[in-house]
């Protein structure tokens, strides 16, 4: 088996808040990501199996980078985490929350058991994986 | 499983060098990284936690409560400092991998008294040619 990555980078606003709090709650809650900020993310999604004999790919890079620039480009690159897409308006956007939205909407786009982990960088001194148990 | 991991700085003067040994066998063992008078490097600190996520905040830990426990026990202990004066390399020589076990136990009993979350991994990177990884490896 072998394990092949890809990675993006998109650009995202957001504020970390509960529906269900006043502003007040929300900023004694979560601090300064109470606020609206922003985050240079870096997504690199690593893909496990056995290369395709005839193209010697796990999976045809052309293809995955397809499905990356539909699936995580278009939803995610310049738009506001909360208002622009409707996978926060429950929880905040925590990189927790984010990557494992975003693990979710991969493990539906590819191949069964295709993925093996994502990382989910917010910035250079932050990240969060999250890693398929083995076959 | 889902993990998060922070990157933190320091930097710090160490000296190579085996009390019991000679000065001979010192340099003899750890080439120019003995010299008695000291050397130092800019340590990165890769900290890795898991556990469950707090459903109310979305995350495993507080990046702050992380912060504070490594400016209280790390930063404050380590950075501008010789290693070799700390009680924890009395008896033991503050190489890549001593430095990760004894940040990696500090950080692990005190993020463990303080929250739910474990520290199952501390990465020292010393220079751009080396580093060393405490603790399991996903």
């Amino acid at each position: 088996m072998v394990r092949i990555t890809r990675a993006i980078d998109f650009s995202a606003s957001l504020r970390y808040v509960r529906p269900e709090l006043s502003d007040d709650d929300n900023a004694a809650l979560f601090g300064s990501r109470a606020r609206h900020h922003g985050h240079n993310y870096r997504l690199e999604v690593t893909l496990r199996g056995e290369p395709d004999p005839v193209i010697g790919m796990v999976l045809n890079l052309k293809d995955l980078q397809q499905i990356l620039d539909v699936e995580i480009m278009a939803r995610f690159d310049h738009r506001d985490l909360n208002l622009d897409t409707p996978y926060f308006e429950k929880d905040p956007p925590t990189p927790e929350n984010f990557a494992r939205v975003i693990r979710r909407i991969l493990i539906a786009a590819l191949p069964d058991g295709m993925l093996d982990r994502i990382r989910l960088q917010q910035d250079a001194d932050l990240w969060v994986d999250v890693v398929e148990p083995e076959p | 499983m889902i993990e998060l991991t922070r990157r933190y700085r320091f930097p710090a003067a160490h000296i190579l060098s085996q009390p019991s040994f000679s000065a001979e066998k010192n340099l003899a063992t750890y080439g120019k990284c003995a010299n008695p008078n000291g050397h130092g490097h800019n340590y990165q600190v890769e900290v890795t936690v898991t556990g469950p996520i707090d459903e109310r905040t979305g995350r495993i830990l507080s990046p702050d409560l992380l912060d504070r426990i490594f400016e209280e026990r790390v930063e404050s202990r380590f950075a501008r400092r010789l290693l070799n004066d700390d009680e924890a390399f009395r008896d033991r020589v503050p190489t890549t991998e001593n430095i990760a076990l004894v940040i990696h136990e500090t950080l692990a009993d005190e993020v463990a008294k303080r929250s739910s979350a474990e520290v199952i991994r501390v990465k020292i990177v010393e220079t751009r040619h080396n580093s060393c990884i405490s603790g399991a490896i996903a």
